[in-house]
């Protein structure tokens, strides 16, 4: 049979693909305490006297805040993001609490929304095996299973209760790994961060369950800008996970958060994101602008940090979560597969920073384009001239399911001695007529043909995520898809 | 089962199938020869429904039914089985997969329940012996690392596991050592019952040695020009196709 290209058939289908519904993509008719559109010093002591936030922490707010004003938005980027007017954005957004004094108590309407999303809040519902920190706009509704952690001496509760409750861990972490100067995004963060996760896993200990946070934008015309910070000392280990979602609205939401991680000795992290912010209508009206920096410090000897990723949703993604590998033997891992539909772009990869010697790291990025999209990956394997022996393998793949969608790659390798080895393999392949029809011959619809060769492509980053963020990241796959081929 | 009335396609405004004309029955093995660019393997990829090809006159039916009008899922559903000349390697999904999925959608076609993973699992042992292909291969990628004969046996392992009614194995036979040759015949005659019928597409006449055709037609610039008994691959494979040819030339 003759290999032959069908562009018209293939638009048509694409078409088909791009009205498959976002169904995250309701809004919860819920009194939401805004603060005013705006951002100056003033707008930030607010967000942290709302927060009661002790001195140390109004400042470190105000010096980041002040040295963003000396910054300008990059733009090395393979995206398009077009100029943020910063002072037409709220700033902080809470869903009211109906009755003072007993916030313990969580809102009906809300409950419903995770209900609706699938993350249980309650915790009887203990099949799911999995602690969950729930995140609606600014702030952090609700934490599970808590209590039964902290027997073990594990931490998982909001940022802002973390600041009250346990200043001085978080003090000695915060901005250590992403100091506010890191960054235009991350500078900004650190001067309005609303809320997020705090997790410590002390010596030795494993952590029994998953750890989950779930963020949710639920307020029009304000940005979220969460901030998690997970510490794991020596010995520990927690595996983590991270799911998003957000309204479909014709404007333009901004997201900009920062994951940091402390890693010690013989620690182990785990770190896994399905990313499924609302990704734009198919004519790339409204989205998410998802940028955020992701950063985790192997610190100690024969630490490890693994980052596993599924980001389909956002109109704009941009966001490297990376290893800083100090550690002598500290081992560092990046898994993602990011794909892009409709008029979606993403700049994603990783940087493995190897400073301790012997340390070693594994990339597996797998890209996959349809219908106007474009996907990037970006990554930088540096390895220190006194970080001896040290390894990196790099496989970064491409697939394109459409003519109108590109893929590309920015690698950037600097090994500074002999004795280390980098290894780098790349492909980029187009899902063909051949492969579909041959699957049709058996019997499978189109639809479900490119479901089953996109999970296929994907299969090894897909095989690194916890069981049952496994099974939903495949059907997120397949819907956000939908038979898109060209 | 199988009428083809003046079936005429073209692929990309070039007329390939000019006016063919076959009907099959059930218990009945077809063999399709002609030479290069006859539009054997058109005559495939048309019947299976493949996007690539346009048909631009004629009927078939399948049991009754208009085949043409049928997607290419449903047409396997159907009954309908081609064992690919290339088969295509599907990178990262395994074969228990691959024909799981397969098995199911014709289950769903016919209102039934999904197979369990036990019994799929059992159906998928039992069948694989059939080509002996191994345990190893069925776990592997679809075709992906596969040499030439090992996908010739998958294809046909695939025909076991959806027990076509009508199969066609478009030129089952290149590539294939000896050995494979006679592995994968013999699993097409293992299949074959009173039931279901095949069409074999094949230039030589190696192929028919060990799967033995009632019929044998030549196609020749689109047509079917001479049908016969088995008879005739013999001849062919002596005399070759320039006398059939110069034949049809000289009536035209």
């Amino acid at each position: 049979m003759k290999e032959i290209e069908k562009p018209e058939k293939g638009n048509q289908i694409i078409e088909e693909a791009a009205q498959a519904e976002y169904k995250y993509g309701f809004v919860t008719d819920i009194e939401t305490e805004v603060i005013p559109k705006g951002l100056d010093e003033d707008v930030v002591r607010r967000i942290s006297a709302l927060k009661g936030e002790p001195e140390w922490l109004l400042e470190f707010r105000l010096k980041a805040y002040r040295h963003w004003l000396t910054l300008k938005a990059p733009t090395w980027g393979h995206v398009h993001v077009p100029e943020i007017d910063y002072q037409d954005i709220s700033y902080y957004a809470a869903p009211r609490h109906k009755k003072e004094g007993e916030a313990k108590e969580i809102d009906p309407e809300l409950k419903k929304t995770f209900d609706k999303l699938g993350i249980p809040l309650e915790e009887q519902m203990r099949l799911s095996g999995m602690a969950v920190d729930a995140v609606m706009d600014s702030v952090s509704v609700k934490t599970t299973y808590r209590e039964r952690l902290a027997e073990l001496g594990v931490i998982f509760c909001s940022i802002s209760e973390a600041v009250k409750d346990y200043p001085d861990l978080v003090r000695k972490y915060l901005g250590k790994v992403v100091p506010y100067t890191d960054n235009f995004y991350a500078a900004l963060n650190s001067a309005v961060f609303s809320d997020g996760s705090f997790v410590y896993i002390p010596k030795g200990v494993r952590c029994p369950m998953e750890l989950s946070t779930y963020f949710r934008i639920n307020a029009a015309q304000t940005g979220q800008f969460e901030r998690t910070l997970i510490v794991a000392d020596d010995d520990a280990y927690v595996s983590y996970l991270e799911g998003c979602t957000a309204p479909m609205r014709d404007e333009n939401q901004l997201h900009a958060a920062i994951v940091e991680i402390v890693v010690e000795d013989r620690a182990e992290v785990k770190y896994s994101t399905v990313q499924n912010w609302y990704p734009g209508d198919k004519d790339g009206k409204g989205g998410i602008y998802n940028l955020v920096t992701k950063r985790g410090l192997c610190r100690g000897d024969h630490s490890k940090l693994s980052w596993t990723q599924v980001e389909t949703g956002s109109a704009i993604t941009w966001k490297y979560p990376s290893c800083v590998l100090m550690g002598d033997h500290s081992v560092g891992e990046f898994y993602s597969v990011a794909l892009t539909n409709n008029w979606q772009e993403a700049d994603t990869g990783t940087k493995m920073i190897h400073l301790g010697k012997h340390s070693t790291s594994t990339i597996v990025s797998k890209g996959i384009s349809a219908g106007h999209s474009q996907n990037s990956y970006r990554g930088m394997v540096k390895i220190a001239p006194k970080a001896t022996g040290c390894r990196n393998f790099t496989q970064c793949d491409s697939l394109l399911l459409s003519d109108t969608s590109g893929a590309h790659t920015f690698p950037v390798i600097e090994v500074g001695n002999d004795t280390s080895v980098v290894e780098h393999e790349a492909t980029t392949s187009k899902i063909n007529e051949d492969q579909i029809f041959y699957c049709n011959q058996r019997g499978i619809s189109t639809e479900d043909a490119v479901g089953l060769i996109v999970n296929g492509y994907a299969k090894e980053v897909m095989a690194k995520l916890p069981m049952e963020f496994a099974v939903e990241a495949q059907k997120l796959l397949s819907v956000s898809l939908e038979g898109a081929v060209g | 089962m199988l009428v083809i009335k003046d079936l005429q396609a073209s692929i990309e405004e070039k007329q390939i199938l000019k006016g063919i004309n076959l009907t099959v029955k059930p218990g009945e093995v077809h063999a399709i020869m002609g030479p290069n660019g006859s539009g054997k393997s058109t005559l495939s990829a048309v019947l299976t429904g493949n996007p690539a090809y346009t048909v631009t006159g004629g009927s078939v039916e399948f049991y009754g039914k208009d085949l043409l009008a049928l997607s290419p899922e449903d047409r396997a559903h159907e009954g309908l089985f081609l064992s690919f000349q290339y088969p295509v390697e599907i990178p990262g999904v395994s074969m228990v997969n691959f024909m799981r999925t397969a098995l199911n959608e014709k289950r769903k076609y016919f209102g039934q329940e999904p197979l369990s993973a036990a019994d799929f699992l059992k159906i998928m042992r039992e069948k694989r012996t059939i080509v002996q292909l191994d345990n190893k291969l069925a776990s592997r990628a679809v075709n992906e690392g596969f040499s030439g004969g090992e996908k010739k046996r998958n294809e046909i392992f695939q025909m076991a596991m959806l027990e076509p009614k009508l199969s066609i194995l478009d030129e089952t036979d290149s590539g294939l050592d000896i050995d494979a040759l006679r592995i994968v015949a013999n699993g097409v005659n293992t299949l074959k019952s009173k039931d279901n019928a095949t069409i074999v597409i094949t230039h030589y006449q190696r192929l028919l040695d060990y799967i033995k055709p009632d019929f044998v037609h030549v196609l020749y610039k689109g047509r079917i020009v001479m049908s016969a008994g088995p008879e005739l691959a013999l001849e062919l494979e002596e005399k070759g196709y320039d006398w059939i040819k110069e034949q049809v030339d000289s009536q035209q």
